[in-house]
């Protein structure tokens, strides 16, 4: 079966909205519920954050939502039972994203296997170095059809970007700028400079631009310079201030970070 | 076989640089450079002037004469208490300091848990004019006042980390984002052997002055240049990282190190790392952590702040492992008995640290001819509020 983030990309060229949220966050049952609700208000593509205690890419709003979810009693191995039916209700690329130590301890082959029996299309390991990759985790991971995303910043070198793009699937993740998870609210014009220096790359992999993107504003912004964005402090803080209907927070968040942009 | 770093930054199957994209570009110069700037001439003459005038080495090796009857055999106490700021951490801040400066760096950040590593990186920036920002667990600054108020007055800026368990390994975190956000202008000094490559390489370099003057005051004092054992506490382990170095490979020296076993290493309340742990991934390098069967990092306890970190420096991890190097443990309580035992025996105040060291003595087998190197780490002064809690009975 053709990945479904590959399907994502030749179907639908812009405006792509990926939102991530933390497994078992606010409460310990409410990722599958999360899901859906996204799926129903339009969200392209989901990453499920797996919590860990120690987030070294993220911001305080993401580790806190980490903390308080593994307070909640999350754990990788209850992350795949509660996303055991989840393609019964949403044909959404799901991606998962975690730290390498988390893999490591599951272990790689089982992580797999469970990853095909749910149906996750990918993975997102920003401690994962590209060199380990290579040599330890591509073979397995290709033949699984498990695409993995590689991250690229302000700093990552021309030279480098090209050799992430060969290896890439799926697509390449823009960090905005130098930082980490939910630093920033504004796109400046060097960060403009930047989308539109590696636009101008022609990559073989699409674009999505995340970390800072946090409204209609920002996304446009990010959309108007890449295939689309990743939304994931700014969607945390909405959940954060959820009482009660769920769903009816997702909605209203993705209707406002699209806005006019939706069909 | 060595026992030293490979050229892709590993010690066997340990160490590596698994760190976000965000931290490649800095990582890489690192890599990149650190070896030769290190190989400089000019930054030679600076490095050894400032460890002779500034730091006031080479520190003593004093022979224990009391401690050595009471265990029957010859100790010798390696005094980088005596060293400015009162411990072994200067070595290295002196070292990165210099080659910050060399990499056009403005900004100096660092992680701290006892303190020590925070005020030998406050001082090396007030005597460079460097700004310093040091960051430090809530938890630690509590129990660390003195620490905190001398960085303080060293210039620093003390932050404390708030996130996790807001200890040692919080502050190595929120160390690691403030270097993310700040990739251009800011150097990150870290204290100890840990982190992606080349620190733990780098770190140990910088600290291998202890061994290097060993071999010739102990070929001075005893006519060998090799002791039969040498016993070091360890946290992340740059001091024992040091004491080890130029014996990495003379296999007739046996290596000790000393963990901290808290409560009891199976209390649930324990930092016997290479006992508790397993290999994993902690702050961008392979190694052996205390984690959860889900890959969880653990909140590691010790008595003493320098030693309560999750992991070991990968050079540790592959000593171990390959039983280069052997580990004891030592309690809380056993590491206040051998810290009164010292003070009483030679009239030295030891770090809560490096108490730990002096408490594997009686749990080891020697002969009474064997030449025994403890590294005095650092000096107790920090410590002497939880001593004096803990006073022997009728004092």
């Amino acid at each position: 079966m053709e990945n479904r983030i590959d399907q994502l990309f030749a179907n639908k060229k812009s405006g792509i909205l990926n939102l991530y949220f933390t497994a078992g966050y606010p409460s310990l049952q409410d990722t599958a519920h999360i899901i859906k609700s996204a799926d129903q208000a339009g969200v392209d593509m989901m990453e499920i954050g797996i919590p860990y205690s120690d987030p070294l890419a993220d911001g305080p709003t993401i580790q806190a939502s980490g903390t308080k979810a593994l307070e909640n009693g999350m754990s990788l191995k209850l992350l795949f039972e509660q996303l055991t039916d989840i393609r019964s209700f949403t044909k959404m690329p799901l991606l998962l994203m975690g730290y390498l130590n988390q893999l490591m301890q599951f272990g790689i082959d089982d992580f797999i296997a469970q990853c095909k029996t749910v149906g996750i299309d990918g993975l997102i390991l920003p401690d994962l170095p590209i060199d380990i990759y290579e040599s330890e985790y591509k073979v397995k991971l290709e033949a699984a059809n498990m695409h993995v995303i590689f991250l690229i910043t302000p700093q990552t070198t021309e030279a480098r970007i090209r050799k992430i793009d060969a290896l890439s699937r799926g697509f390449i993740y823009m960090v905005s700028s130098a930082s980490i998870t939910g630093a920033k609210k504004d796109i400046s014009s060097t960060q403009v400079d930047y989308f539109e220096r590696i636009k101008n790359m022609n990559l073989k992999n699409a674009r999505l631009i995340g970390f800072g993107i946090s409204n209609k504003e920002t996304f446009d912004t990010a959309c108007a310079h890449a295939q689309g964005a990743i939304i994931g402090s700014a969607f945390i803080k909405a959940l954060t201030n959820a009482v009660g209907d769920l769903e009816g927070i997702v909605h209203q968040f993705v209707a406002e970070v699209k806005g006019k942009t939706e069909k | 076989m060595t026992f030293q770093i490979d050229k892709n930054g590993f010690y066997g199957e340990f160490g590596g640089a698994f760190v976000p994209e965000m931290l490649f570009g800095n990582v890489e110069e690192l890599q990149n450079r650190y070896l030769s700037i290190m190989e400089e001439a000019d930054f030679q003459k600076e490095f050894q002037a400032l460890l002779k005038d500034y730091v006031g080495r080479p520190s003593p090796l004093y022979f224990a004469k009391r401690l050595s009857k009471k265990y029957q055999a010859k100790i010798y106490l390696k005094r980088e208490d005596l060293n400015h700021t009162g411990a072994h951490k200067i070595n290295n801040t002196i070292g990165q300091i210099l080659l910050a400066m060399r990499l056009g760096k403005t900004r100096i950040i660092a992680e701290t848990g006892a303190g020590q590593h925070g005020v030998a990186t406050a001082t090396v920036c007030a005597l460079m004019g460097m700004e310093c920002i040091v960051y430090m667990g809530e938890v630690d600054i509590a129990r660390q006042a003195p620490n905190v108020s001398r960085m303080r007055m060293l210039g620093a800026k003390v932050v404390p980390a708030l996130s996790g368990s807001r200890t040692l390994k919080d502050a190595t975190n929120e160390a690691i984002r403030d270097w993310i956000a700040n990739p251009v202008n800011t150097h990150y000094i870290i204290g100890s052997v840990v982190g992606p490559h080349p620190y733990p390489d780098m770190v140990a370099r910088f600290q291998s002055v202890i061994s290097e003057e060993m071999k010739w005051q102990l070929k001075e004092q005893t006519g060998s240049e090799n002791p039969d054992m040498i016993i070091a506490c360890v946290g992340g382990g740059s001091n024992a990282a040091g004491a080890y170095y130029h014996y990495l490979d003379e296999t007739s020296t046996r290596l000790v190190a000393v963990e901290a076993a808290g409560l009891g290493i199976h209390s649930g309340h324990s930092a016997a790392t290479s006992v508790l742990g397993s290999k994993g991934i902690i702050h961008g390098q392979r190694t052996i952590l205390m984690q959860t069967d889900d890959g969880q990092i653990v909140e590691p306890y010790s008595i003493s702040a320098g030693l309560d970190y999750p992991g070991i420096g990968p050079m540790h991890a592959h000593l171990i492992d390959k039983g280069r190097a052997e580990v004891v443990n030592a309690t809380d309580q056993e590491a206040l008995d051998a810290a009164f035992e010292l003070t009483r025996l030679e009239g030295i105040i030891p770090a809560l640290e490096t108490a730990h060291a002096f408490a594997a003595l009686p749990k080891l087998k020697y002969n009474p001819r064997d030449v025994i190197v403890i590294n005095l780490s650092g000096r107790g002064d920090k410590d002497l509020a939880t001593y004096v809690k803990h006073l022997p009975d009728g004092e």
